[in-house]
């Protein structure tokens, strides 16, 4: 009895000079690191959040990956590939990060196939044209960037650095993007339809990428108290807007919003009504592509099932042959 | 089967035997590249692979799409042995307080060239 209750105090003093580490930590600007003290629901945002954005990147390779047989040119095929392949490496840099967390990696892979997991909602949207590829290059990897950048600074160490690395091969997607809709701006008038109306398509779900309004996004508040995240979700949207309404001038298409302003006042920009109804709707797997996307993720899981129990029984018998020789 | 292959191949997939065994998980390595000669190997990251060889080409994979590398290492992550975390202060307090070690310490040298 006796025993217990001291190792039961020690424990209690351990947690508390944790917390007080971990809140100094905080409010320096420094990083935790994996093996530091943290709160338990530091630890479940966390995971939550990088975890939802390692199946973002994984889920994110199917609408691109079902155009590089379509792709207009054998560059444009390698170009693809490598964003697909880059899109994949994403996704591993950030189930390693969030695996020092304490989950391990099969148990967030079943939990993507098993629906429970979420991944970002612009994935279940359809890629009608070759136009959408440089729609989604411009807007949606436009907006993962902005959203991206200022997460390299998250107070997560593991998570921060896996951001670092990811946003320094992004630039690329967001450029061959904004290359592929300039060169079909530029050409015969059908293209230049093709490409404003991918724009057209593209533009609000770009937009709700960063998530809610702030009144409505009940988590920000304290990710931003633990310096996971540094702006909200409209002050990121708010951003967004201003870059593409400027980027949009040397395309010499149009945004499909006429509401686009700058706020002399709040120093914002502001843009029109988006349909959240929409937003809540694709999340909730009622949105065009989701029964499509995961029904693949499933597909590939177990179509991959006997590549990973051969390369795991061949490394089991070299082991063991191994073994015998030493 | 009512179909009359005399194979006995329907076209079917063969019934699931299910998971036999179920296997232990991939083993995490730990992934260090040199990014040209003259440099040390750095950390990259982490990843999971079967065995040495695989590790090595998937480290290839994910971590020099980019011409990041000349040399890699994987380690398996269960090799490495760390400091605790929580004896960082008792560990690490020998060289507080000897700022003599610095060659900033030594000022009254300043204006003297070369030194």
């Amino acid at each position: 009895m006796t025993t217990t209750a001291i190792d039961a105090g020690s424990r209690v003093d351990e947690d508390t000079a944790g917390e007080q580490l971990f809140n100094e930590l905080i409010a320096q600007d420094s990083r935790i690191e994996p093996r530091d003290w943290m709160p338990a629901d530091y630890r479940k945002a966390l995971t939550r959040q990088i975890s939802q954005h390692a199946h973002s990147e994984i889920i994110g390779m199917q609408p691109e990956a079902n155009w590089i047989t379509r792709a207009p040119s054998l560059k444009r095929k390698a170009v693809l590939m490598a964003k697909v392949q880059d899109e994949a490496g994403h996704g591993l840099y950030l189930y390693s990060a969030a695996e020092t967390l304490g989950t391990p990696r099969d148990k967030m892979t079943e939990d993507l196939i098993a629906g429970k997991a979420r991944y970002s909602s612009i994935f279940n949207y359809p890629v009608l044209t070759w136009a959408d590829i440089g729609a989604i290059g411009w807007l949606v990897d436009g907006a993962a960037i902005c959203n991206q950048v200022p997460l390299c600074r998250a107070s997560y160490g593991p998570y921060g650095r896996a951001m670092v690395r990811v946003c320094k091969e992004e630039s690329f997607h967001q450029r061959q993007g904004f290359e592929i809709l300039l060169e079909l701006a530029n050409g015969t008038p059908e293209q230049r339809a093709m490409a404003q109306d991918a724009v057209n398509r593209w533009y609000a779900p770009s937009l709700m990428m960063f998530g809610p309004p702030d009144e409505d996004s009940p988590n920000s508040q304290k990710s931003m108290e633990w310096k996971i995240k540094r702006f909200s979700n409209d002050e990121l949207r708010s951003r967004f807007v201003g870059m593409i309404a400027e980027q949009v001038k040397a395309l010499g298409l149009e945004l499909p919003d006429k509401e686009i302003r700058y706020n002399e006042e709040t120093g914002r920009w502001e843009h029109g009504p988006l349909d959240w109804n929409e937003f809540k709707e694709v999340l909730a797997g009622r949105g065009p592509c989701n029964a499509q996307r995961m029904e693949r993720r499933r597909e590939a899981h177990e179509d991959g099932a006997w590549v990973r129990e051969a390369a795991a029984a061949y490394a089991e018998k070299q082991a063991l042959k191994y073994a015998q020789a030493a | 089967m009512t179909g009359g292959s005399t194979t006995g191949d329907d076209g079917a997939t063969a019934p699931s035997s299910g998971p036999q065994e179920p296997r232990a998980p991939w083993a995490l390595w730990e992934v260090f590249v040199r990014s040209s000669r003259g440099l040390s190997h750095v950390h990259a990251g982490s990843l999971h692979a079967p065995d040495a060889q695989m590790a090595l080409r998937n480290a290839r994979d994910l971590y020099t799409r980019r011409n990041e590398g000349v040399s890699l290492w994987v380690v398996p992550a269960t090799s490495i042995v760390t400091s605790d975390p929580d004896a960082k202060d008792q560990f690490f307090e020998s060289p507080q307080g000897k700022d003599y070690r610095h060659a900033t310490y030594y000022t009254k040298s300043e204006g003297v060239k070369h030194l």
